[in-house]
């Protein structure tokens, strides 16, 4: 082991070590302890004593071990290769691990984040004798089928630099010079396709930007009813067994971002291997392409070190970030940030800091806030647009609301997609609660959907949650006297409401037609259920019976058109609403004096 | 040699510091034991501890620094006293010598023989606190078990690979229920070559015994490790039992080639040891006194379960926790169902009404379900077979609630029959005896006369195929 000793062990309490005989360590350092060469990091300094905490597992560490000091913070590696690969807390890529210790992972191990030694080809987009600033993009190259790497200037490298040269298209290794600029001082810097960046620091945008898109997920109880705009936030909280898992999974899947990252924060190890084995072999409905080449896995599960688990959501979000200054919009998916902050009072438990509520540190809200600001539609250093979405998964213990980490993420997303126990006992997926969920988003995106219904979405949606809500209280009464103290023109709104919750809310994530459902789709769909209220309503106020309207064989078209009519093949709705019309019609005429 | 000589020169081989002997303990509290003026001592390494009676314990380093170092003693402290108490830092973690000879002994919780005869020898040391299972080598679970329970079988299907706790409460038949899946386990298509590891961690020794006689009667016993830590052992080996079954289940699935199934019972003491220990070290605890790393603690213990790329074997786990006050909400079990792949509930209510297994269908799930049933794995109707149960049971509890109220006469001619499917359901399907081993062609076959009793219209997660060629209604 080599490097600069800035310390020796004093106390080793599991991941959490006390330094002594501190020289000139710095905070958020990276450290390496004793000769094994176990990463960890500074998180504390007092006069000559540091207190560390490893990311890896801490057995065999003695007081007296030395402390190396690398001279730079915890960063993630950033340059052609992140796409495609699986990482843990830290970044280090877990097929590489492989390959050095075996199908188990071994401790000490150094490996770099991408490949020093594939070439890649690289195009030059810049010319000697520009001036470049940070974040500029000086080339390209095409990292997958489906992603083109913008080479950028480092983000920490100032502004007004004048390209001195610039490599000719051709294929370099990252670590390969590809150009070279000069500050106004004359100081000369060479640049390659990799750079660093410390994972507790936002990357520097240009600046904020309104929201307006809506990610489209291809859930239709996220896009319709609670969507959420590019660049926005939000938090799936839902106890265990509730589908936190398999909502984050299909929304991996489908959504329409350009570059997925999915951060798996102290859950389970074969999940992880569950999307590795099956987004290779997906392909994205829009391109045609394999998910695989969007998307960036970071595995941390439950039994890895805890002070990596809460490193991992860093290095993901820098990494998203990384991708949304090249002009990308990006979706950041963390499951779960409950075992995140579970790690935070951890590591706050073993370094015997005061604790706040339930044991956890009183800084959990802050921390919280920090990571969800990360998110945002930006206007990036280069001019172009970019934006990180970033969806949480909270697993409240004992499905409790209440608790500290639920609550306070509340105060800091602007969507909410609760998940029901209830409806997961019922085998309703996704189980998204529409009684306890909300959007912030509504307005933001309204003329984005209005402009894809004609006008009809903000209408609809607002009429059907009118109906739910209503239900609702019919449910009581019913709970009360029963369903037949009901008139039929109630009766009939449950029974919408019903057919609503089967026929649309509902979603089979294994069903080859129903597990992505287009936006067209979608508001087809809405809008034929809402004809059958208004035809129904009208023909029971008229005298006809709701058993008839029950039995009409439409009603069962209408209940499985989610299986039946396939993306490309809409024009089906619109015949099951012409021969609603006309079932109705023919009732009706039954009826009549 | 004190200690800044020994600072002064970390570079000294600490092989020859280990074989030392140190006297004199500070303060005894609990089952820790601190010592002062040690060589530096490593995290986690073992201790030899040699009371003043002669007798010698083992104890693991949870604490150490320059100053003092503090060893939890997993034997108990009992006939301890500070002056008379001696210490061998071994210089390693605690380890466990493995080897296929295991199977058919019974053993305490750190692999020391309990039946007399002298442990297997062996040349492959392996530390019990395991190592992280690298994702991408590991395969994705997806081979089906056939445990002969419908409940089970049909809907919440266990998977080779699995981990799937039972969450029971005092006095209900897990231990009957976990004994029948280990004599009916098989895995359909295949030889397979089955051992089971069998860990008690506070369990009263009849129970231990239920289970032995229960091996015995099978013919099985010469294919069960056992590692026993009973109620009145003392409470700190109930910490390391489950590693060191672990460890050993490990070797016969990854070296040995072999389909283990882990038994562990009842994780609920094991949680209790922990937070005795963390209470005692003055830790700040988290929910209901546990402590906050109790999450990531029971982690180790269920992520050591699965399957790995190019290898034959595999570790299923089945552990039973008793749920405190039979609250699923409680630390435990919530906890465990976050790591765990599912969970199968115990209901008290099924239990009072002598249905067995007294299973609670719609909380109980198995996560990896999905991609072990359907054509060529069970039958091509049971997912929608599987989900249309869900539906139509859920919906009879809203129905059975609202006969509460109103009074069954005034339900509808639908509801009544819902009322008659979920009697069905659970007198036919749910209910079967100890030693009623049902195919999953009978337990589809069940399922199907049960959801018979509904009219077709209301069976919509069925396919119209599925209902033409198995709807009896």
């Amino acid at each position: 082991m080599q490097g600069r000793i800035v310390g020796k062990v004093k106390r080793v309490n599991g991941p959490v070590l006390q330094i002594s005989g501190i020289t000139d360590a710095k905070m958020m350092e990276l450290v390496h302890v004793s000769d094994a060469g176990i990463v960890g990091e500074i998180v504390k300094l007092n006069e000559d004593q540091a207190t560390v905490q490893v990311y890896e597992d801490a057995t065999g560490i003695s007081p007296g071990d030395n402390v190396y000091g690398s001279g730079m913070s915890l960063s993630a590696e950033l340059g052609p290769g992140l796409i495609g690969n699986i990482y843990d807390g830290i970044q280090r890529p877990l097929e590489e691990i492989r390959t050095v210790s075996g199908d188990f992972i071994g401790r000490g191990i150094d490996v770099p984040a991408i490949s020093h030694e594939k070439l890649w080809h690289f195009v030059p987009v810049a010319s000697p004798g520009d001036i470049v600033s940070r974040g500029f993009i000086i080339g390209k190259v095409q990292e997958t089928e489906r992603v083109e790497h913008r080479i950028m200037v480092p983000a920490d490298a100032g502004e007004d630099l004048e390209i001195v040269s610039i490599a000719d298209e051709g294929d370099y290794r990252v670590t390969d010079q590809i150009a070279m600029v000069q500050d106004k001082s004359g100081r000369a810097m060479p640049l390659t396709m990799v750079q660093h960046w410390p994972i507790r620091v936002p990357r520097p945008i240009k600046d904020h930007m309104d929201l307006g898109t809506p990610l489209v997920t291809g859930l239709r109880v996220i896009d319709t009813l609670f969507p959420l705009a590019k660049g926005g936030t939000v938090a799936i909280p839902g106890g265990f067994g509730t589908g936190k898992t398999m909502t984050q999974h299909s929304i991996a899947q489908w959504c329409d971002a350009d570059i997925i990252v999915y951060i798996g924060c102290g859950e389970r190890g074969n999940e992880m291997t569950d999307v590795l084995r099956e987004f290779p072999h997906l392909v994205d409905p829009r391109t045609g392409l394999s998910l695989m080449q969007r998307t960036i896995l970071i595995a941390n599960t439950s039994n890895m070190p805890v002070s990596a688990r809460e490193a991992s959501i860093y290095t993901g979000i820098t990494m998203a970030e990384y991708y949304r200054d090249m002009g990308y919009s990006v979706a950041i998916m963390a499951d779960s940030t409950s075992r995140w902050a579970e790690a935070l009072r951890e590591l706050s438990g073993r370094m015997e800091e005061m604790p706040a509520e339930e044991g956890f540190p009183a800084y959990l809200p802050t921390r919280i806030a920090q990571f969800y600001e990360r998110a945002g539609h930006m206007r990036t250093l280069s001019g172009n647009e970019g934006s990180v979405s970033v969806i949480g998964a909270v697993s409240p213990p004992g499905g409790d609301f209440s608790e500290p980490v639920t609550q306070h993420t509340r105060r800091f997303v602007r969507a909410f997609w609760g998940l029901d126990r209830s409806l997961a006992s019922a085998r309703h997926y996704p189980a998204i609660s529409w009684l306890d969920s909300y959007s912030e988003y509504i307005d933001e995106v309204r003329r984005w959907w209005d402009g894809q219904s004609q006008g009809k979405w903000y209408e609809n949606r607002k009429r059907i949650m009118e109906l739910l809500q209503k239900e609702v209280r019919l449910q009581q009464i019913v709970k009360l006297v029963g369903p037949d103290a009901l008139p039929d023109s109630q009766n009939f709104i449950l029974e919408v409401c019903s057919l609503f919750k089967t026929a649309f809310l509902q979603q089979n994530a294994f069903d080859e037609i129903d597990r992505y459902c287009s936006i067209e789709k979608q508001i087809k769909m809405l809008s034929v259920i809402l004809h059958y209220y208004d035809l129904g309503a009208e023909a029971i106020s008229k005298g006809v019976p709701l058993v008839k309207i029950r039995r009409l064989q439409v009603v069962q078209d209408i209940a499985k058109m989610r299986f039946s009519v396939s993306n490309d093949n809409t024009e089906a709705i619109d015949s099951i609403e012409l021969k609603l019309e006309r079932s109705m019609m023919q009732l009706g005429s039954l009826y009549e004096e | 040699m004190r200690n800044d000589d020994i600072l002064s020169s970390s570079q000294i081989d600490r092989t020859l510091l280990a074989g030392r002997e140190y006297k004199g303990a500070f303060r005894i509290d609990g089952p820790l034991v601190y010592m002062r003026n040690t060589h530096p001592v490593g995290y986690g390494e073992l201790v030899e501890i040699l009371a003043p009676d002669g007798s010698v314990r083992s104890g693991q380093v949870l604490d150490t620094s320059d100053e003092a170092v503090c060893v939890q003693c997993f034997e108990g402290t009992d006939g301890l006293s500070l002056p008379g108490t001696r210490m061998h830092f071994l210089g390693e973690p605690l380890t466990l010598g493995v080897s296929e000879k295991m199977l058919g002994r019974v053993m305490n919780g750190l692999g020391k023989s309990r039946d007399g005869a002298a442990v297997p020898a062996s040349s492959d040391e392996r530390d019990v606190n395991g190592v992280p299972m690298n994702p991408t080598a590991r395969e994705y679970p997806r081979d089906f078990i056939q445990t002969g329970i419908s409940v089970i079988d049909g809907m919440m299907t266990l998977i080779q690979g699995q981990k799937l706790p039972i969450f029971s409460g005092n006095g209900m038949e897990h231990n009957q229920l976990a004994a029948q899946i280990v004599r009916q386990a098989k895995v359909r298509g295949g030889a397979s070559d089955f051992a089971i590891v069998f860990a008690a961690m506070g369990v009263k020794y009849d129970v231990a015994k239920y289970f032995i006689d229960s091996f015995e009667e099978t013919g099985v016993l010469g294919n069960v490790a056992m590692f026993l830590s009973l109620a009145d052992d003392p409470s700190l080996e109930r910490t390391i039992t489950p590693k060191t079954a672990l460890t050993l289940a490990e070797h016969l699935a990854f070296d040995c080639g072999k389909q283990v199934l882990v038994i562990m019972t009842d994780m609920t003491n094991y949680c209790e040891s922990l937070r005795e220990i963390s209470t005692q070290r003055g830790e700040i605890p988290s929910r209901k006194g546990y402590p906050g790393y109790l999450y990531s603690n029971l982690a180790e213990i269920y992520e050591r379960s699965g399957k790995l790329i190019g290898k034959p074997g595999s570790i299923t786990q089945l552990p039973i926790l008793t749920m405190p006050n039979d609250d699923i909400s409680h630390p435990i079990p919530d906890l465990t169902g976050y790591i765990t792949e599912g969970q199968i509930v115990f209901d008290r209510d099924m239990h009072g009404r002598g249905i067995y297994p007294p299973i609670n269908a719609l909380s109980s799930l198995s996560r990896l379900m999905k991609d072990g049933i359907g054509e060529g794995m069970t039958r091509d109707d049971h997912p929608h077979l599987s989900n249309q149960l869900f539906a139509s049971y859920s919906h009879v509890q809203d129905v059975r609630n609202l006969a509460s109220v109103i009074g069954e006469e005034e339900l509808t001619e639908l509801d009544h029959k819902y009322i008659e499917f979920g009697d069905y359901f659970e007198k036919k399907f749910v209910s079967q005896a100890y030693d009623e081993d049902r195919t999953i062609e009978t337990t589809l076959d069940i399922a199907w006369d049960a959801l018979s009793i509904l009219p077709a219209e209301e069976l919509q997660r069925l396919t119209d195929e599925e209902i033409a060629q198995h709807y009896k209604g």
